[in-house]
C-alpha cells in the first residue's frame, strides 16, 4: 500500500508537471453533465463486431481515468467515464451517442473510434453543439473549425503523414518506381490521395502500381507479387496491422526489397514488426509520433515508466507494450489537459474553447519534439511527424521532425 | 360479438403508439422509430421463410439497396425523402423478383447460401468505383433529417416516428391483406406441400419469385425508412452481420406470424443494450446467452409463445366457467 501511495504520489508530481494548469476560474459555471463533484464523458468503441481489436482502447481509456479519480480526480471532481459499444457499425453509433448525449446528458463525447461512425455523428453533435473531441481517426475532414466547430481530431491526419513520405521520395530518391498497397476504405484512400498531392505531376510516372485488398480478404499475397512484377523499387504499405505483416513477410519470401514505406497505423514493433520478422523487417521507413513502448529506448524515460507503472496496477494482464494503451494514455493526458485548462467553467462552449486553446503541450507519452497545439482557426492537434527507419532492433529517427 | 376484443386491443395498442412520443423521450422515440423500421424488415422475411418456406441470409443486402435508393434519390436528384419510399419499393421488387428467378433452382440450405454470398458481396459493391459518384464510395452519404410538415407543432424525431408508423401500419396492413386470402394460402401451400401445391395448379414458379420480390420490397422500405433516421448510409453499416440480426429478430419474434416482426424488432434493438449493460468484457456472448434462453422457453417465438399462452389462458376459463355452471 505504501509504494502504492508513493507512486500514485509521483505520478501526480508527472502529470502535474506534464500539463500546465490553467489559470483558476473565480466563478463556477456548468454545462450539462458537469457538476461541483463529477464530470461525465461520454465514449463510443466497437467492443463487438469486426473491429473488436480496438475496444482495448476504450478499456484503456477507462483506466486511466480510473486512476485520474483515485488521485482526486480533475479539480477535485470525479470523472464519470461512460463507455458504450457501437460495434463498428454506424447506425449503432449514432444510437450509442444520442443515448449519451439526450438520455446520460454527457458534457463531451471523447474519442469516438472510426471515420464512419464519426461521419454519421458529425452533424447532429454540432448541430446540438456538442463537444466531438479527439475522435479516433486520421481523416482530414476532423480539422474543420469553421463549418464544425463542435468536432477535433488528434492524430496526425494520413495525408499529412502520406505527404511526408512523399517529401522524402522526391528528394531522396527521384527515380523511384513506387507501388502502392492500400486497404479499400476510407482511410486507404485519404494515405493515397495525400501520397499522390504530395507527388504532385509526378505521381502518375513515379507510381507504377496501385493495388488494394478489401478488409475482409485473408491475405495480401497475390498483390505483393503483382506489386513485384510491376518493377516498383519503392513501397507504400497502406495496411492495418494484421495485413502490413503479411505483406512484409511475403515480400521478403519472394525475394523483393524495395525502399519500404510503411504507414503510422502499422508501425507497431510487437503487434507488426516482430511477427513479421525483424530481418524481414530489417531498412523500413515508418513514421511517429508516439513512444513504442517495445523499443528499448524508452526503458529509462520517465513517462514510459509511470506508463509502466500504470499498466501494470491498472490494466493486469494486458502485455506491457500494447501499442493502443500507449495511444489511449497519450489522448486521455490530451483531455486531462483540457479540463484542467477548463478550471470551474465546465460549459461545452469553454470546453470548445480551451481544446482550441492548446499551445505548444507534450503530454506523455509523445515522441520529443512532438507537440500538441490548436488555435480556433487550427483544429488539428498533432502535426508534427518524425520519421524513422527501423535497424533490426528499433526504430533510428532520422531528420527533423516535420510539419510543425 | 367475438371480434369485439380484438379490436378493442388493436384501438388500444394504437393509442399507445400514438401517444409514446409524448411520453418518452427523443432518444427513446428515436429507439422506437428504429424498432418500427426493423420490424418492416423482419415482416418481409416471415413472409417468405415463415410462409412462403424459403430460407434466406440475405436481406441486409436488399436493406442496403433500399437505403442507397432512398440517399441518392435525396443527395443528388433533390428527391423529397417520401417520395424515395415508393422508388425504394420498386427497385427492391425488382431486384428480389430477379434474384428470386435463379434462386428457385435452389431449395433449403442451397438457396440460404446463395443469399448469403449477395450479403457478403454487398459492401464491396457498394464501394466499387464505378457507381461511386453516386453511392460516395466508402464515405458514404450524409442526409438531412425531415423537418415536420404543414408547421405540426412537432420535432424531428416525433415526426419521423409518426411518419415511420403510418408506413409500418400500412406495410403490415398489406402483409396481412395478402396472406389471408387465396394467395396467403397458397404461398403457405408451397412450403407445406409442394407437390400437391402443384397438382393443384399453383404456379410455385412464379409464386415464390414474386413472394422473394415482396419480402425484399419489405427490406427495401425498411432500408429507406432507416437512411432518413440515421441520416447516413455508409457500406460499413451493411455488413454481412446485418442480415444475421435480421434472421435472428425474424425467428425470436415467431417468424410464422405477421405480429412476430414487432416483438423479434424490439428483441435485437434493445437486447444488445441489455447484455452491454451485463458485461463490457463480452457483450456478444451474452447476447448468444439471451438467444438460447429466448428459444429454449419460446420454441416458437414470443408471437407463438404470447398465442399458446392466450389459448392456455382461455381454456382455462371456459374449463372453470363450464365446472362452476354445472355445479349449480
Amino acid at each position: 500500500m505504501r509504494t502504492k501511495q508513493k507512486w500514485l504520489g509521483g505520478f501526480a508530481a508527472a502529470i502535474a508537471l506534464a500539463l500546465a494548469v490553467g489559470p483558476a476560474q473565480a466563478q463556477k459555471k456548468y454545462g450539462p453533465g458537469a457538476s461541483d463533484t463529477e464530470i461525465k464523458i461520454g465514449n463510443v468503441n466497437p467492443y463487438s463486431g469486426p473491429a473488436s481489436a480496438y475496444g482495448s482502447i476504450g478499456k484503456g481509456i477507462a483506466s486511466y481515468w480510473k486512476l485520474v479519480n483515485d488521485l482526486g480526480g480533475v479539480n477535485g471532481r470525479k470523472v464519470n467515464f461512460i463507455t458504450l459499444d457501437d460495434g463498428y457499425s454506424p447506425p449503432r453509433t449514432v444510437e450509442q451517442v444520442r443515448r449519451l448525449v439526450e438520455q446520460e446528458q454527457v458534457l463531451l463525447v471523447f474519442q469516438s473510434l472510426g471515420t464512419p461512425g464519426n461521419t454519421a455523428i458529425h452533424k447532429y453533435m454540432n448541430a446540438r453543439k456538442v463537444p466531438q473531441l479527439f475522435v479516433a481517426t486520421g481523416a482530414t475532414k476532423w480539422n474543420d473549425p469553421k463549418g464544425h466547430p463542435w468536432t477535433m481530431g488528434w492524430q496526425p491526419n494520413y495525408q499529412a503523414e502520406a505527404k511526408a513520405y512523399a517529401a522524402y521520395i522526391l528528394k531522396n530518391l527521384p527515380k523511384a518506381k513506387i507501388g502502392v498497397l492500400y486497404q479499400n476504405d476510407d482511410y486507404g484512400k485519404d494515405y493515397l490521395k495525400g501520397f499522390r498531392d504530395g507527388l504532385g505531376s509526378k505521381a502518375d510516372s513515379m507510381i507504377v502500381k496501385e493495388v488494394s485488398y478489401e478488409v475482409t480478404d485473408p491475405t495480401v499475397d497475390s498483390q505483393i507479387v503483382t506489386l513485384k512484377g510491376s518493377g516498383a523499387d519503392a513501397f507504400f504499405n497502406i495496411t492495418t496491422p494484421k495485413f502490413a505483416a503479411q505483406a512484409i513477410r511475403k515480400a521478403h519470401e519472394i525475394g523483393w526489397k524495395p525502399e519500404h514505406f510503411l504507414n503510422n497505423v502499422s508501425s507497431s514493433i510487437d503487434n507488426v514488426l516482430k511477427p513479421a520478422g525483424f530481418e524481414a523487417s530489417k531498412g523500413i521507413i515508418s513514421s511517429l509520433y508516439l513512444k513504442d513502448a517495445s523499443d528499448p529506448q524508452w526503458h529509462n524515460d520517465k513517462d514510459y515508466k509511470a506508463w509502466l507503472e500504470w499498466m501494470k496496477k491498472y490494466n493486469p494482464g494486458v502485455s506491457t507494450t500494447d501499442a493502443f494503451y500507449v495511444y489511449a494514455y497519450a489522448v486521455s493526458s490530451t483531455l486531462h489537459q483540457v479540463l484542467l485548462q477548463c478550471g470551474d467553467d465546465l460549459t461545452r462552449e469553454n470546453v470548445m474553447r480551451q481544446a482550441a486553446n492548446l499551445k505548444n503541450i507534450q503530454v506523455p507519452m509523445l515522441l520529443p519534439g512532438v507537440h500538441l497545439h490548436t488555435s480556433p482557426k487550427d483544429f488539428a492537434p498533432i502535426e508534427a511527424i518524425q520519421l524513422g527507419r527501423f535497424d533490426g532492433k528499433r526504430y533510428v529517427e532520422f531528420g527533423d521532425v516535420l510539419g510543425q | 360479438m367475438k371480434p369485439d376484443w380484438r379490436i378493442a386491443a388493436l384501438a388500444a395498442g394504437l393509442i399507445v403508439v400514438c401517444a409514446l412520443p409524448f411520453l418518452v423521450s427523443d432518444y427513446r422515440t428515436f429507439q422506437f422509430t428504429l424498432v418500427m423500421v426493423y420490424a418492416i424488415a423482419l415482416l418481409g422475411l416471415n413472409i417468405l421463410t415463415g410462409f412462403n418456406g424459403q430460407f434466406t441470409l440475405g436481406h441486409g443486402a436488399f436493406y442496403a439497396i433500399g437505403s442507397y435508393t432512398a440517399a441518392i434519390l435525396m443527395a443528388h436528384y433533390n428527391v423529397p425523402y417520401w417520395a424515395t419510399l415508393p422508388a425504394a419499393a420498386a427497385v427492391c421488387l425488382a431486384a428480389g423478383f430477379l434474384f428470386g428467378l435463379p434462386a428457385l433452382r435452389l431449395e433449403g440450405l442451397f438457396l440460404a447460401l446463395a443469399t448469403l454470398s449477395l450479403a457478403v458481396a454487398m459492401p464491396s459493391i457498394l464501394k466499387w468505383k464505378g457507381i461511386e459518384q453516386w453511392t460516395g464510395g466508402v464515405q458514404g452519404i450524409v442526409l438531412i433529417k425531415p423537418e415536420a410538415p404543414f408547421g405540426l407543432p412537432l420535432n424531428q424525431d416525433e415526426w419521423l416516428y409518426y411518419f415511420t408508423l403510418a408506413v409500418a401500419i400500412l406495410m403490415f396492413v398489406l402483409a396481412w391483406n395478402l396472406l389471408r386470402g387465396r394467395v396467403g394460402r397458397a404461398i403457405v401451400a408451397i412450403r407445406d406441400q409442394p407437390t400437391a401445391a402443384r397438382a393443384m395448379g399453383i404456379n410455385s414458379a412464379i409464386y415464390k419469385s414474386v413472394t422473394f420480390g415482396v419480402s425484399a420490397m419489405y427490406a427495401g422500405v425498411a432500408g429507406a425508412l432507416g437512411a432518413i433516421a440515421v441520416q447516413f448510409v455508409a457500406p460499413d453499416s451493411f455488413q454481412v452481420g446485418l442480415s444475421f440480426v435480421f434472421l435472428i429478430g425474424a425467428v425470436i419474434g415467431g417468424i410464422y406470424s405477421i405480429s412476430g416482426a414487432v416483438f423479434g424488432a424490439a428483441f435485437v434493438l434493445f437486447v444488445p443494450h441489455i447484455s452491454e449493460g451485463i458485461s463490457r468484457a463480452a457483450p456478444q456472448a451474452i447476447f448468444g446467452a439471451f438467444l438460447i434462453v429466448f428459444m429454449f422457453v419460446m420454441p416458437v417465438g414470443i408471437a407463438g409463445f404470447l398465442r399458446l399462452a392466450w389459448d392456455w389462458a382461455r381454456r382455462r376459463i371456459q374449463r372453470s366457467s363450464h365446472v362452476t355452471g354445472e355445479a349449480s
